[in-house]
């Protein structure tokens, strides 16, 4: 993907963002209060949040392709979000989960948290870029120094 | 009208708020990645913002994957702070009041400029390494709660399906063991 783009390219994206952080604040999953409560059984309503969203996203990656075959934005393609499964998803599932079961925080939800005022939210920010950070070093250094240095995931 | 009697008990312990606030505002989140996708193609994700955001400031090659995607990233993060901001600053403030809104009891408003702004009681060093987890974590893992858990299960993708199952799992074993220990907020 280069830079010349549709110029209502980064606005349609700014605008989805929008639409998407307050329903963030809105549903309170922005608070880790509420995750917390969700996860301890003493109130299920996020599974209306993350069910919700996934339902009014499948109608589009269902509907879409049939439309038309390419975005008006991009040329891009419809494509639905596949990515190819390994070990990992398991391993890097289980160390979000125990991130998430600590401090109640996930990354959509930590952005929209700060816009709620929560500044309090930049310690798990700071967190957060620390830790994308350590994991992608360790693995630009695994990958240099492999003998088998592909680039390739 | 006959309501049984057992299915509004049942409904107010499971669901203490109600579900018009969750179910509206995961409707909102959905449609926010829709607009992005029907636009673009693109299905959008949160996570991949902090690695794309480090290759402005790391030359490893693990982020400068990113440098194609890095800008619109910064552009859909800074959505996303804005759209909760629009929140606080109408519902969450009661400028605009609305019977699907329940405002909740957890953690602590403050007033600035006449908006109502909320802030967290979790303590700090919960957050700290739980981001630390949550940002080493969702990179291993190929997603977040967004990438995974909206984008790729409503695309029906098994790996998202099974990744969601590993979290959420996790996750919950996790909260459960800490508030065991007595931590809390």
């Amino acid at each position: 993907m280069s830079d010349d783009r549709h110029p209502l390219f980064k606005p349609l994206i700014f605008v989805g963002g929008l639409i998407f952080g307050f329903g963030l604040g809105f549903s309170h999953m922005a608070r880790p209060e509420v995750v917390l409560n969700f996860l301890q059984f003493e109130d299920f309503g996020l599974l209306f949040v993350m069910f919700g969203a996934a339902v009014v996203s499948g109608i589009a990656f269902a509907v879409m392709p049939r439309i038309r075959d390419t975005a008006p934005l991009t040329g891009d393609l419809y494509e639905r979000r596949l990515k190819s499964f390994d070990r990992n998803v398991l391993i890097g599932g289980a160390i979000f989960g125990v991130g998430w079961g600590l401090s109640g925080i996930c990354p959509g939800a930590a952005y929209a948290s700060l816009g709620t005022g929560n500044i309090t939210i930049l310690w798990a920010l700071a967190g957060m870029f620390i830790g994308a950070y350590a994991q992608g070093y360790w693995r630009s250094r695994t990958a240099e120094t492999g003998s088998t240095a592909t680039r390739a995931d | 009208m006959v309501t049984d009697p057992l299915v509004l008990q049942l409904a107010a312990e499971l669901f203490p708020n109600g579900i018009s606030r969750y179910a509206v505002g995961g409707l909102l989140v959905g449609l926010g990645a829709v607009v992005i996708y029907i636009g673009t193609g693109i299905p959008a994700g949160a996570s991949t913002f902090l690695e794309s955001t480090l290759s402005y400031v790391s030359d490893r090659s693990r982020f400068q994957r990113y440098v194609g995607s890095r800008d619109w990233r910064v552009v859909f993060t800074l959505g996303i702070i804005l759209g909760a901001a629009v929140f606080a600053a109408t519902v969450q403030s009661g400028v605009i009041a609305t019977s699907l809104y329940e405002p909740g009891t957890t953690g602590q408003t403050y007033e600035l400029a006449g908006i109502t702004l909320w802030l967290t009681e979790v303590q700090p060093w919960r957050l700290f390494l739980g981001g630390i987890l949550v940002g080493i974590g969702t990179r291993i893992g190929k997603g977040c709660t967004s990438g995974h858990g909206v984008c790729g299960v409503g695309s029906a993708s098994k790996t998202s399906i099974v990744g969601v199952a590993t979290f959420l799992l996790v996750a919950i074993g996790t909260a459960q063991l800490v508030a065991a220990l007595g931590v809390s907020p």
